[in-house]
């Protein structure tokens, strides 16, 4: 079962919200692993503390051209919709940073002169804590495809009973990756004016992706009632709400703000975990079927 | 020899475009005969992506050895540099102007980019 936490708005508590939610469910005997897919961003493993085991390089492949055998027809020119591959005096220029991966270009040439090679785009690392499998994507600097870097973070752990999915905020195409395919999607979100305008734009993604889904309240006491009333009004279920508590604070600050959240609203965390229950029947079903 | 100058209008008296990708349009002026002519840039003005590139690609097969501008991106640079056009940058005023401080080596070449992509 996959299980997306995101958010709309940044910040409002979707890894902490991620990592209770693991903490719960590994404490009550399940295999949980929790994926970091905010690959331009990753923070997961600052309140995990996992010990690193390996790290991968993830590649995508891009196009290489064999001078002896081009023609310079530009069949690769013409199929390519992002000018990634150009001709330029009838000699075949690539430029790897605009490439999408698609092998078109590969797969019209007419006298086999392109091959694809792997270009690093980041890498994922592996490790696991307290009973937590832990897998995070860190995008290479300069880059800016976090799509197919989060779609590789997301082939980790596959076979595991729960696998919980950190998105990057927004409601862009890094989220659409991260959250595509999961059984329920948890949006975590603060009663600020700031918080229900994102809050609104995710409730339109999630729906416009058809995907099971329920709110989080974080910091719940600050700010005004106003997103409550318009999750009442738009028929967006509240699954659970963790209070504005410095003690949680506190702890974040340090590093590890799930025990502290588990061990003082551990009930709202089995909110959460109630709430998706339903999407591993589902998920189970589907696989049996 | 021909050269290319970014231009905001169709005729020499035009002001320099500091844009390369999105720059209005290309004067291509012939330094022998004198002659210019004008190519517009519109279609490019408007991409979502690409934009240095395609202005790169319509330069080059308009046969000049040079380009004038104000600013290159680091994949306009690439395409140009693969076709030996040479490139001046932090041209200003108007496009006559900038034939004369060509000809008079006051403008710089640029050996990279001088710009980030999408600036």
């Amino acid at each position: 079962m996959n299980i997306a936490v995101a958010s709309g708005k940044g910040g409002t508590g979707k890894t902490t919200i991620a990592l209770s939610l693991a903490r719960y469910i590994a404490h009550n005997g399940s295999r949980v692993a929790v994926l970091d897919c905010d690959v331009e961003e990753p923070n997961v493993n600052l309140f995990l503390g996992a010990a690193i085991e390996r790290t991968e390089r993830a590649g995508v492949p891009v196009p290489s051209v064999d001078p002896a055998a081009c023609t310079g027809c530009g069949a690769c020119e013409r199929i390519c919709a992002f000018s990634a591959i150009v001709l330029i005096n009838e000699r075949p220029l690539v430029l790897p940073d605009m490439c999408h991966s698609c092998g078109g270009c590969a797969l019209v040439c007419p006298t086999a002169a392109i091959t694809e090679v792997p270009k690093e785009i980041g890498d994922i690392e592996y490790g696991s804590r307290n009973g937590i499998d832990y897998a995070g994507g860190r995008l290479a600097i300069g880059g800016h495809l976090s799509p197919p870097l989060i779609n590789q973070v997301k082939r980790a752990y596959g076979s595991y009973d729960v696998r919980i999915l950190d998105c990057p905020p927004g409601t862009s195409c890094p989220v659409i990756e991260a959250a595509r395919g999961a059984d329920y999607l948890v949006l975590v979100t603060e009663p600020t004016p700031f918080g229900l305008n994102d809050l609104m734009l995710a409730v339109d993604m999630v729906r416009a992706m058809g995907l099971p889904f329920g709110v989080v309240i974080n910091r719940d006491g600050m700010g005004n009632a106003d997103l409550e009333r318009w999750c009442g009004v738009n028929d967006v279920r509240i699954v659970a709400r963790v209070p504005f508590d410095r003690r949680i604070a506190e702890e974040y600050s340090r590093g590890d703000c799930a025990s502290r959240i588990i061990e003082c609203y551990g009930e709202q965390i089995a909110l959460v975990a109630a709430a998706i229950a339903p999407a591993a029947n589902h998920d189970r079903g589907t696989h049996a079927g | 020899m021909k050269i290319a100058i970014t231009s905001t209008g169709t005729d020499t008296q035009s002001l320099v475009d500091e844009r390369f990708g999105r720059a209005k349009g290309f004067i291509v002026h012939d330094m022998e005969s004198g002659a210019s002519e004008y190519i517009d840039n519109a279609q490019n003005m408007d991409s979502p992506q690409g934009a240095g590139i395609q202005a790169a690609k319509t330069v080059i097969n308009a046969g000049v050895s040079a380009l004038i501008t104000g600013h290159v991106g680091p994949k306009a640079h690439a395409a140009l540099i693969a076709a030996h056009v040479d490139m001046f940058t932090g041209a200003s005023g108007t496009v006559d102007q900038a034939i004369q401080d060509f000809q008079d080596g006051k403008l710089t070449q640029a050996s990279q980019a001088t710009v980030e992509g999408h600036w």
